[in-house]
């Protein structure tokens, strides 16, 4: 069944008013989020101690403005709305509980890639390299990264919704159980880390960052939010026109073998 | 049913799995274009690779014996509860794997030079990543069976669960071989964590894969 054709059925979209009221709420709150990123905040430049050279992040530090809420939901939200998701439908079995775990997988997929993404064009000027082996959190997103596309691959062949729920699910919370002990496992394996230690705890950032990135983390929930909910809906009306088309074509061939019944008598 | 399974499969582990591991072996040795010192240093991490590329053809055969026979069904009818039919597979895929790393030991002792340092510590860790291995595979071939592209799906889905495994076997490996001085038991441990978690959870979801 086409994409076109759900959004025929349903009148043309997979909105309604309270969600396009939030996507019209994210989308001022992107743009918000861009102005204060991209030309209200400083650049990071402090002085060095004893030399007096400028050093820091300089501009590359705005990218971190879109990459730190990103990393919250891709790597964290996400997944574990899919886990707890999952672990619902193999309680209770119902296609809603399916669904909403699809969703949230498949979006947190897009911003696992996206934090990939953001991370590594940081990394050049900061770091000096794309790609850091040695980074706990970068090589933990990377595998949880992996394993989401396998679940995305999964769902994408396994027959049909019941087979295809209960292995899904079952991919799903073993990737969450798994998630720590990789975690776990690639700090042992280089316990030097690049990652900067939570520099929000130490509360030396400025305000005007410090309000940036907070409005950037709710504007990016809001964003995961608007997009779970319109993929829920989207899978929602996707298994309900399969059922349809199933229900229809028995329908048809019953009809089929009145006529033909009649013809014969 | 374990020791009749494994008598019907060790066949094909001897004429075919065993082989393409030891040319794996030698085709990491042309691809690094290494010296024995070279080869030597990186021993503990190409065995296991090549362990992990013969866990999913042992993983794909487990799987498709079920499938020609629908011996599963007759598993099922014989009322064996679905955790033990997940212990009983677990099982024969381990003999397996212990054999083949046992072969492979022999391997990367002939081509690539390495000993064993430490024999105590090269027993446990090899057998808790067999059954870590073991466990998990049985698990995952039964999630990708059935499917058109099982083939395909399988190695997806299994090998990025498996990296804390790589790791943690590559890092026990190299103290029993003696080629860093890391701290394998450590390691062992985090292994037997992830064994007994997904013999664990194999036993739980097999039921709910099995239902259908």
């Amino acid at each position: 069944m086409s994409t076109r054709k759900i959004f025929k059925r349903n009148q043309g979209a997979t909105s309604s008013p309270k969600s396009r009221l939030l996507g019209l709420a994210t989308l001022l709150g992107l743009v918000t989020l861009f102005v204060f990123a991209f030309f209200l905040t400083d650049p990071d430049v402090r002085l060095h101690p004893t030399t007096g050279e400028e050093i820091g992040q300089f501009d590359a530090v705005r990218l971190l403005y879109l990459h730190v809420p990103m990393a919250i939901i891709g790597p964290y939200v996400a997944p574990l709305v899919g886990a707890v998701a999952s672990v619902g439908y193999l309680i209770k079995r119902t296609q809603w509980w399916d669904v909403t775990a699809h969703a949230a997988i498949e979006v947190g997929a897009i911003f696992c890639g996206l934090v990939l993404l953001t991370g590594s064009i940081w990394g050049r000027p900061v770091w000096n390299t794309w790609w850091e082996w040695g980074d706990v959190r970068l090589m933990t997103t990377l595998i949880l990264f992996l394993m989401l596309l396998g679940y995305l691959a999964l769902r994408r062949v396994a027959p049909d919704g019941q087979k295809q729920a209960r292995r899904s699910a079952i991919v799903a919370i073993v990737a969450a159980i798994n998630l720590p002990i990789i975690n776990r496992s690639v700090e042992w394996w280089e316990s030097r880390t690049l990652h900067q230690k939570s520099t929000l705890s130490e509360l030396k950032i400025e305000d005007l960052t410090f309000f940036t990135l907070m409005m950037g983390i709710v504007v990016f929930l809001m964003l995961f939010t608007w997009l779970v909910l319109h993929r829920f809906r989207l899978g929602w009306l996707e298994k309900e026109s399969l059922e349809q088309d199933v229900l229809t074509s028995i329908e048809e061939r019953r009809s089929e073998a009145t006529v033909n019944e009649e013809g014969t008598l | 049913m374990k020791d009749l399974r494994i008598e019907i499969r060790s066949r094909v582990i001897v004429n075919q799995v065993a082989p393409f591991a030891v040319l794996v072996l030698v085709l990491f040795g042309f691809a690094l274009d290494a010296d024995q010192r070279t080869l030597r240093l990186f021993a503990p991490g190409l065995f296991w690779v090549a362990i992990l590329l013969c866990l999913l053809l042992a993983v794909q055969r487990s799987v498709s014996l079920e499938v020609i026979n629908d011996s599963l069904l007759g598993l099922k009818m014989a009322g064996l509860s679905p955790s033990s039919i997940f212990l009983g597979k677990a099982m024969a895929v381990f003999v397996q794997m212990i054999f083949l790393e046992l072969f492979l030991t022999g391997g990367v002792i002939i081509f690539y030079g390495a000993s064993i340092d430490d024999l105590a510590l090269w027993i446990v860790s090899g057998l808790v990543a067999a059954l870590a291995l073991s466990a998990t595979g049985t698990l995952y071939g039964a999630l990708a069976s059935g499917l058109e592209v099982r083939e395909t799906l399988l190695p997806i889905l299994l090998l990025p669960v498996l990296a804390p495994v790589l790791i943690g076997a590559t890092k026990a490996y190299s103290g029993a071989l003696g080629e860093s001085v890391t701290n394998g038991w450590q390691w062992t441990g985090l292994l037997s964590l992830f064994a007994l978690a997904a013999l664990a959870l194999g036993a739980m979801a097999y039921g709910v894969l099995v239902e259908e």
